[in-house]
């Protein structure tokens, strides 16, 4: 019976798709269509204040009131457009005025159809900006309804105006400010530079803290509870403890120092680009304000690497070291000549994972120096082209050229990572 | 027993004594310096750091322990015994001034003496235990330098992970004249009463209203769990039981789509919710946190519904179950830990998220305890009401985090890829 057995297996597919659609639609509208819609913005001129949609602002003013049948109403209408840069089109407003109030001097833009007066204003240019005063003779119904107030009677202003995100307006200017501005290629540099050492750092120490637990002792689960705390742990709380405990002033690290003569006067380690240090000999600048920051990411990430290594190095086998034993091989040679080609594939997958992370990682630098000091990343730029100079555009652009850098390394991963680790 | 039969010539040696000496030396300058740190930082006491005194007191004991070893090892009494002599030699030498402490405190300075003597004593021998040392073997002085390494290496991860979450603590504690007056000393002052101590959290819970965010941190958390939850188990139930076309691929993309940058996606996602007035709500978040948190959690799913037998669930078709009845009553129960452990993970993660919660929240009715955190970085905030806050933050992921320590440990190996 093919045909049944068809529209089984159209029934499991439908039912799959129907328990997958949420989260379809989650990430076609969350991540895909934002990423898509970034492309999109980083070719446009686009800055903060232009999000918020221009709209034309009309403000009602009685200018004389009727007191009795025959009188007239002076309405007042001073009138704006909210946008400095983006016109509005066909402009109109209405009112439904209350009952016995005629229009006495006829603007050609007005008319009225009953009770219901519209005024078409046209097209208003970026800062327009107009008064204008409508006229109106009482009638006896006016009284009648109790001479209500002419302002508090529903009233609809309406207008179109380009949507600055659906408009067909592009520009390269975004991509050319960027990557001619003066920090552009520094940040990258210091991008790079980093995600690297933070990268490694965090391993290194994973990789000792694992070689430390790596065997059964008493405590051994607490003791891994333990060195997860880093990573557990809000940034934005640890970030803080560290810029505090760091600081020059009032900060722990440093009073210490002193107090045991580790350093002749207080060290700014988050606010002091570099540092002379002199080697052998040689001297040159030590960039300290980055190589603190790359210590906190390394301490920061430093359990994801030791827990995924410790995994691994319980899945060695015990016989190879048994078998180095006999063989006489010292812990040096034993650590180079088993543990670490043990440990290669997953070296470098966790590499190339904690690169992938760390090179988009905004809140680790933002709350320890905001950018300063030489430790400026490519997140930080964003930030600070997008928000801190309001120009969306820019900050798009930025987060495009970021982006093609971690699609660059995703194809590497995605390329070399074994089957069984993605 | 052994040793008192060794032949007189096999006791010294000269590598033992060398090995000794220098193993001693590190062992003493480890423990000056540990002591050294707690008893300022956790004590308050004014130290100094005599490296100097302790590399020599070191050598003498270390060289001590290599020359009265027997064959294999030092007998307990006489090393420990030997680290006591020489604390009472260095306190009568220096006229009771004790190690490691600028002012005369003659209990805890002679004490310490002692402890840290006798203790490096015991050490020293437990670094040479059950080795060889007549002559300077390379796998000898290999071993030797593994156990110092791991000697140090505990030291040092306790310090790195310790101090600043004791540093939270304390500074949470300590008013910003006491911190000015001495940054070092970070002992908490229980003699000043509960009401000054805890003034910070007063403050900061009341006036600015983290009561509130706690609630909104909660809020956002759980549903952020729930919502997860759901549709990551109906995403990893069909991903690894149905068969449907593009199934492979999508299997594959899932991790890929985590790796999506949330600094990629906070311009575009903070431009149309800015126009769709969903900016500075809680709702706005709550559509982009299980968003970033699904892709993770379906991968981690998928992995543990791998590797659950499908038997049971076909037994269960068979037997004239829905698939919803399936999935409610077989699979649900079977996968309750790694639920467990996905939902902590989701969890924490929203709770801890910083850079939506920044960019999204203006009004602090709706503040999230991160956002609520950047609200009290001002000048005119003290650092005690920070840290207060940083510990209000902390404290509940830690106390949730030790208490389902397995499940999270499980969790994030078999699918721990946060950023």
């Amino acid at each position: 019976m093919p045909a049944r057995r068809r529209s089984l297996s159209a029934r499991e597919a439908r039912l799959a798709y129907v328990m997958l659609a949420p989260t379809f639609a989650v990430i076609l509208l969350i991540v895909l269509f934002p990423v898509l819609l970034n492309v999109w913005i980083s070719f446009k001129p686009v800055t903060l204040a232009d999000l918020r949609a221009p709209a034309p602002v009309v403000n009602e003013r009685a200018m004389e009131q009727p007191d009795a049948v025959g009188d007239e109403l002076v309405l007042r209408l001073t009138m704006r457009n909210s946008s400095q840069r983006v016109p509005l089109h066909d402009v109109r407003w209405r009112k439904t005025l209350p009952p016995g109030l005629e229009l006495e001097r006829v603007d050609a833009r007005c008319s009225q159809d009953g009770r219901v007066l519209t005024c078409r204003f046209g097209d208003w240019e970026g800062g327009h900006r107009e008064t204008f005063e409508l006229v109106f003779g009482a009638g006896a119904a006016y009284f009648d309804a109790g001479a209500p107030d002419v302002r508090a009677a529903p009233t609809e202003v309406r207008a179109q105006a380009e949507n600055i995100l659906t408009n067909f307006v592009f520009t390269l200017d975004n991509y050319r400010r960027i990557i001619a501005g003066p920090d552009f290629w520094s940040t990258l540099r210091i991008t790079l530079a980093y995600t690297f050492f933070s990268s490694v750092g965090s391993i290194l120490l994973g990789l000792f803290a694992a070689q430390l637990l790596n065997s059964s002792f008493r405590g051994q689960a607490f003791l891994r509870g333990l060195f997860l705390f880093p990573y557990v742990a809000p940034v934005i709380a640890v970030a803080f403890v560290w810029a505090f405990f760091l600081d020059p002033f009032s900060g722990t690290v440093n009073a210490l120092g002193q107090r045991w003569d580790l350093m002749s006067e207080p060290i700014s380690f988050l606010g002091q680009r570099s540092i002379g240090v002199s080697l052998f000999g040689l001297s040159f600048g030590f960039p300290l304000a980055l190589a603190t920051v790359i210590a906190f990411s390394s301490w920061n990430y430093f359990p994801f690497a030791f827990l995924f290594l410790l995994a691994r190095l319980q899945a060695v086998p015990a016989d190879m070291y048994e078998a180095a034993d006999v063989d006489g091989a010292g812990p040096f040679q034993k650590f180079w000549f088993i543990t670490l080609p043990n440990l290669a594939g997953v070296l470098a997958v966790l590499f190339l994972l904690r690169f992938m992370f760390l090179i988009n990682k905004f809140e680790d630098i933002f709350l320890l120096t905001g950018g300063a000091a030489g430790t400026r990343n490519l997140p930080v730029l964003i930030y600070d082209e997008a928000f801190g100079r309001a120009d969306i555009g820019a900050g798009s652009a930025v987060a495009m050229i970021l982006f093609l850098v971690l699609l660059l390394f995703l194809f590497v991963y995605y390329r070399f990572a074994p089957e069984t680790e993605r | 027993m052994s040793a008192a039969i060794e032949p007189r010539s096999q006791r010294f040696t000269a590598p033992a004594v060398v090995i000794g000496a220098l193993v001693g030396a590190v062992t003493v300058a480890l423990v000056v310096m540990l002591w050294s740190l707690v008893a300022t930082v956790v004590g308050g006491m004014v130290t100094t750091m005599p490296i100097g005194e302790a590399l020599i007191l070191g050598v003498l004991l270390g060289a001590f322990t290599g020359v009265v070893r027997g064959r294999r090892d030092t007998p307990v009494a006489l090393a420990v015994g030997g680290g006591l002599l020489l604390a009472l030699a260095y306190l009568a030498l220096r006229a009771f001034r004790p190690l490691g402490l600028d002012a005369v405190q003659p209990i805890w300075g002679v004490v310490f003496a002692f402890v840290a003597l006798g203790l490096a004593g015991f050490l020293v021998r437990y670094a040479l235990r059950d080795l060889d040392l007549r002559r300077a073997r390379r796998d000898v002085i290999e071993r030797v330098i593994v156990r110092l390494l791991r000697g140090f290496g505990f030291a040092f991860f306790f310090v790195i992970i310790l101090f600043p979450f004791w540093y939270m603590l304390s500074a949470s504690l300590k008013t910003r004249a006491a911190m000015l007056r001495d940054p070092a000393n970070l002992a908490i002052e229980f003699g000043l009463g509960a009401q000054t101590l805890l003034r910070g959290y007063w403050e900061v819970l009341f006036t600015f209203d983290f009561v509130r965010f706690i609630g909104n941190s909660a809020l956002v958390a759980t549903v952020t769990m729930v919502v997860t939850l759901i549709m990551a188990v109906l995403g990893a139930y069909a991903v690894t039981r149905l068969a449907f076309p593009g199934r492979t691929f999508l299997s594959r993309s899932i991790l890929l789509i985590y790796m999506f940058p949330a600094i990629v996606l906070v311009i575009p996602l903070y431009a149309v919710f800015t126009q769709l007035g969903l900016r500075n709500t809680l709702p706005g978040l709550l559509i982009v946190y299980p968003a970033t948190t699904i892709p993770v959690a379906l991968y981690m799913l998928r992995s543990y519904f791998q590797t659950l037998p499908r038997d049971l669930e076909e037994a269960g078709l068979i037997d004239g179950c829905t698939r919803a009845q399936v999935i409610w009553r077989i699979t649900l129960p079977l996968s309750m830990p790694a639920i467990a452990s996905v939902g902590l993970y989701v969890f924490m993660i929203a709770w801890n998220e910083f850079l939506f919660a920044f960019m999204f929240l203006d009004s602090p009715a709706i503040f999230t305890l991160p956002r609520g955190m950047v609200m009290l970085d001002s000048q005119e905030v003290p650092r005690q009401y920070l840290m207060a806050g940083a510990m209000i933050i902390t404290l509940p992921i830690m106390l949730l985090f030790f208490w389902f320590e397995k499940f999270l440990v499980g969790g994030l190996t078999a699918g721990g890829v946060k950023g």
